[in-house]
């Protein structure tokens, strides 16, 4: 007997398991596809932020004798917009406001949304009722209608599309949270903490936070690549950013008179649209895979 | 299957009043008066009064709201600001192009989506499983818009094959379905369907990956049934999802078509509803989404209807 308690006792330290985000963390690393969108993300933030600091052009200052140069045109490696505006600087200055138009709702709606799914979630009964009937009747849109519906009616700029864009997805993010509290809430650990005194703020924030939150964070980097394509979109149809300010969709919008001179230098914007877009979604696919979760 | 019905159709009818209410507060979160739009810049102050009694904007909200609604279950959504021509014919007039262009989209998106969730499913992780999966996420992250864009780009401007916009050779108001007419829905029906596509191939090809990996599946290889059998039975055990997920895909297409809509000027409900946006005609971007959104919850009811038809679990649920 005590032999085989000596080298049970031994083996302990070996099979020690990893945390969980350790593991989750381990296997998204060991991803290719995740990594190299994680790292044309960072690279695509970085150029944005440092974008005065990388020896650009002025992405405002235009000339009339420079407009619509080719691709490879020296000086201007990606060519020149409709105003002469050098299309490089441009798309790298346009990622500022882009970024931030397309990514805050996503974080906006993920802090509302989870605040109220956990909320419905946790407390159920009458509350739930009246939360989640009142998100019903935002899935009663089709999510472009409902944005350009709200944004058109508050009328152009960037703010508003920003808040039309959260009041889109704070009703999807509210689904999503309030069915994995669901499910986590009658788990045993939740009781234990009901029954050693844990009132209810502490129980949702200190033990079911956590337990909801990643599933409901995958939800969200998926979001992040419609926001993305809305906003931009919303920006296109000119709901969004104003002229001269550099935006992806609005770039798009103004080179679209452009298509018969110079096609391929109208589209370079949609290509960042498209990456940043593309890169989410596949971000969002490894850290699903990584955690487990089934969709 | 009737009661379940009517079950369903109760339901509807709190979503129904809330989605009017949605469109008729839409109107006044707008910064502004909304007359500002038909009310000349040096209009005296006695003529704002006076259209403001004519169209009722001094009464109450409440009761502006119950009088619009009463008109509105009599098919008077007021009239267009800009033009003067009824709302309800205006935006039916449109949503007719809309639904001609998604129904094109959807037989593209569908079939697509379908086979190469089949496929991809079937033959999971394979390289066709991974062709047909970098396809599904490409269609679901592309902007739409500029799809569109560099469709034209290639197949208008460079190869000059098929028209950039329009919806045929006789304006908006004739569509027929002759080659001269189907010219111009080529682009903007790809253009629509490769999110549809995406999502299909994505739902699909998971519910055939879970399928196959029940046991069932198991049990009728045993019993010797031939692999084409087996599949029927696949196909039988996704339809439900795959029908849900469809039936609400065709409604994002109707509503929210106003993108593509723009790039092609194609004369549907997103075109209608861009320049009422533009022209601020509020009346009118009040019909166009309140018909629009009702189009969708009834399209949702039907979903919900046929999944209960062809998936009898779904009725005890």
């Amino acid at each position: 007997m005590t032999v085989m308690s000596d080298t049970a006792l031994q083996a302990a330290p070996a099979t020690k398991a990893r945390g969980y985000w350790a593991t989750v963390g381990r296997r998204i690393s060991r991803d290719k596809v995740s990594m190299v969108c994680a790292f044309v993300l960072v690279l695509i933030f970085l150029s944005a932020l440092c974008a005065p600091w990388l020896g650009l052009a002025d992405p405002y200052q235009g000339s009339m004798i420079r407009r619509l140069r080719h691709i490879g045109t020296p000086n201007y490696p990606l060519g020149t917009d409709e105003l002469g505006r050098d299309m490089l600087a441009r798309l790298i200055y346009g990622g500022r406001l882009s970024l931030i138009i397309g990514i805050l709702p996503v974080i906006l709606a993920f802090m509302i949304g989870t605040s109220l799914g956990l909320v419905a979630g946790y407390v159920g009964g009458r509350l739930n009722t009246a939360i989640m009937r009142t998100i019903d009747v935002f899935y009663a849109f089709p999510s472009v209608l409902l944005a350009i519906a709200i944004s058109g009616a508050l009328g152009a700029g960037i703010v508003n599309s920003i808040v039309s864009l959260t009041i889109v997805f704070v009703p999807q993010i509210t689904r999503v949270a309030e069915s994995v509290t669901t499910g986590v809430r009658n788990m045993d650990f939740v009781e234990a903490a009901r029954a050693s005194g844990a009132g209810p703020f502490t129980i949702m924030r200190v033990h079911m936070l956590g337990n909801v939150l990643g599933p409901i964070f995958v939800y969200a980097t998926g979001l992040i690549s419609v926001s993305m394509i809305l906003a931009a979109g919303l920006s296109f149809l000119g709901l969004g950013t104003k002229p001269p300010e550099p935006e992806w969709g609005l770039m798009l919008n103004t080179l679209r008179t452009a298509i018969y001179v110079n096609p391929w230098v109208a589209a370079l914007p949609g290509v960042m649209i498209f990456a940043v877009s593309i890169c989410f979604n596949l971000l969002s696919d490894g850290m699903r895979s990584a955690m487990d979760i089934r969709n | 299957m009737l009661v379940y019905i009517a079950r369903r159709i109760v339901y509807v009818i709190p979503i129904v009043i809330s989605v009017a209410l949605v469109c008729f507060l839409l109107v006044h979160i707008t910064p502004g008066d909304p007359l500002v739009a038909v009310l000349p810049a040096d209009a005296s102050q006695e003529l704002a009064a006076q259209l403001r009694t004519a169209y009722g904007f001094d009464r109450p909200l409440p009761v502006q709201f119950g009088l619009w609604m009463w008109r509105a279950l009599h098919g008077d959504l007021g009239s267009s600001i800009a033009t003067g021509r009824p709302v309800l014919s205006e935006v039916l007039r449109a949503v007719g192009n809309t639904v001609t262009l998604a129904i094109a989209a959807a037989l593209i998106g569908f079939t697509l989506g379908l086979l190469f969730g089949l496929i991809a499913g079937y033959f999971r992780d394979t390289w066709v499983d991974k062709v047909a999966t970098s396809i599904a996420i490409a269609g679901v992250s592309v902007p739409h818009y500029w799809l569109g864009m560099v469709l034209v780009i290639i197949f208008s401007v460079q190869l000059n094959w098929l028209p950039a916009v329009g919806a045929g050779p006789g304006g908006s108001g004739s569509w027929g379905w002759d080659w001269e007419h189907m010219k111009y829905l080529i682009l903007p029906a790809i253009t629509t369907s490769v999110i549809p596509m995406g999502i299909v191939t994505r739902t699909v090809r998971a519910l055939t990956g879970d399928i196959l990996s029940q046991d069932f599946v198991e049990a009728l290889r045993a019993k010797g049934l031939r692999e084409l059998d087996v599949f029927k039975h696949v196909i039988k055990n996704a339809a439900p999802t795959a029908l849900a997920v469809m039936g609400l895909q065709l409604g994002y297409m109707l509503g929210g078509s106003i993108l593509i809509e723009t790039v092609f000027s194609w004369p549907g409900s997103g075109l209608l509803l861009n320049s009422a946006i533009f022209q601020r005609d509020l009346p009118l971007l009040q019909g166009t989404i309140l018909v629009l959104a009702l189009f969708f919850v009834a399209l949702n009811l039907l979903v919900d209807i046929a999944q209960a038809a062809i998936d009898p679990r779904i009725k005890r649920g």
